[in-house]
């Protein structure tokens, strides 16, 4: 049963793909790219990944489908045709990149293969001791936040660099570097009146359940990546159905850049407070004189510090582009 | 009692199928964009809570159906809203309503364009 519901999602996702290859429009490559994120999503659950599914319906097919979309209602959905002339360079390349990419694969030890080093290395000592030496149940949450928590702290970094490269990119110039918007409100046709009603009823539940995934996430899947995500959904909707210059009001833009910042000095600073008492970076049991309790507390301030950061930079990205998309309309 | 239960769930399950089975069978064979939207959005809303209802019964304890639940009234708020959002866009983008060979516009009452 589990082997047809993953070979269908498989071929459903590899015809999304070649939908995306053929299509033309890119209005159209947009909305597949969205139905491909969800495909994704739904295969991740059927894979027991929850933690990742979370986030690729989040991102792969709500924000980064909807900052394509403001994209593409910027700059006009048609796409050229390209000239009559074959590729035939690009064509070579993208030959030898895919040959060079499958023999790589070859080398991989098979899928689900026992003795593959990523089942050999740490992951059995990290499945066999999280439970007495971080104490909660979700191992994805122990390895990301404490055993690994510097790499983690490298995605972090990586999550704020891109946002402060769309800023440095996108922001206007003469507006102090951030993104405010340049647009008279009473431009939108009509309201959408059933929308902002329901949305009305829906956004503090969404913001709630990002909550929940947020301080919930020691215990089932979940974290501060995928609450960050839900949380900024949440602000995108809400901005999406009443305008930017009114979500602008209620979050403003310089408050969520301030945000993103804090979120990974939280992090950070974290790490530095073990090493003022003589510890190694990150070492969580300068929290409590009962390494279990440290690694509690540890756990849920790089948490709260991903949270916030993942939840501002996205925002300030969704400010950035809908402030291009205000201009470009009027 | 769980016996019935079983069945009462069985028969919630089949009917949410059976329904989103016509649900898509209408969205590949009905004329126009907003016959299909019919088709698949009215069925879609009752078809998921009958699952999520045959599910509900199904669970022997008290905090599944609770958060079926949830899900459920999270599925009624926003299906209904998603058909009311596309239909909106398609009408705004001049998507008029089609005969039934889906040829030609049917003609719109007086007043709309």
């Amino acid at each position: 049963m589990e082997l047809l519901v993953n070979s269908v999602l498989l071929m459903l996702l590899v015809a999304t793909a070649g939908a995306l290859v053929v299509v033309r429009g890119l209005l159209a490559s947009t909305m597949l790219t969205s139905v491909y994120g969800l495909l994704s999503a739904s295969f991740f659950v059927t894979m027991d990944a929850v933690d990742v599914a979370f986030t690729e319906a989040a991102v792969g097919a709500g924000v980064s489908p909807l900052l394509l979309l403001l994209t593409v209602a910027a700059i006009g959905r048609g796409e050229p045709r390209a000239a009559g002339a074959l590729p035939i360079l690009a064509i070579v390349l993208v030959t030898i990149t895919g040959a060079l990419l499958i023999i790589g694969t070859l080398d991989m030890p098979p899928f689900g293969s026992a003795d593959a080093p990523a089942h050999t290395h740490v992951a059995p000592r990290y499945l066999q001791l999280s439970g007495e030496e971080i104490g909660i149940p979700n191992v994805v949450t122990s390895v990301l936040a404490s055993y690994r928590a510097f790499d983690t702290l490298g995605e972090v970094l990586v999550i704020f660099t891109a946002g402060v490269a769309v800023l440095l990119i996108l922001a206007t110039p003469g507006q102090r570097g951030s993104a405010r918007p340049r647009y008279t409100p009473g431009s939108h046709s009509e309201p959408h009146t059933i929308l902002q009603v329901v949305s009305k009823i829906l956004i503090p539940f969404i913001l709630l359940f990002a909550l929940y995934v947020q301080f919930h996430g020691e215990y089932g899947p979940g974290g501060g990546f995928q609450a960050g995500v839900i949380f900024a959904s949440g602000i995108i909707l809400y901005g999406l159905l009443y305008g930017l210059p009114t979500v602008c009001r209620v979050v403003r833009p310089a408050v969520v850049e301030t945000l993103a910042a804090v979120g990974v000095l939280l992090y950070g600073t974290t790490g530095l407070l073990a090493m003022l008492d003589g510890r190694p970076f990150l070492d969580y049991s300068v929290f409590a004189a009962n390494p279990v309790l440290g690694q509690h507390i540890g756990i849920l301030l790089v948490e709260l510090g991903v949270g916030i950061t993942v939840a501002s930079v996205i925002t300030v990205i969704y400010y950035a582009f809908a402030n291009q998309f205000e201009m470009a309309e009027g | 009692m769980s016996a019935v239960l079983a069945i009462l769930s069985g028969a919630c399950l089949l009917l949410g199928s059976f329904l989103l089975l016509t649900g898509a069978l209408g969205f590949l064979r009905f004329a126009d964009f907003y016959a299909r939207l019919h088709a698949c959005g009215v069925t879609e809303t009752l078809a998921t809570a009958l699952i999520i209802l045959g599910l509900m019964l199904l669970s022997d304890s008290y905090l599944p159906p609770f958060k079926l639940l949830l899900i459920l009234l999270f599925v009624l708020f926003s299906s209904p809203t998603a058909s009311h959002a596309l239909a909106k866009a398609a009408w705004n983008a001049g998507v008029r309503p089609r005969d039934n060979q889906g040829k030609r516009d049917l003609p719109l009452p007086a007043g709309e364009r």
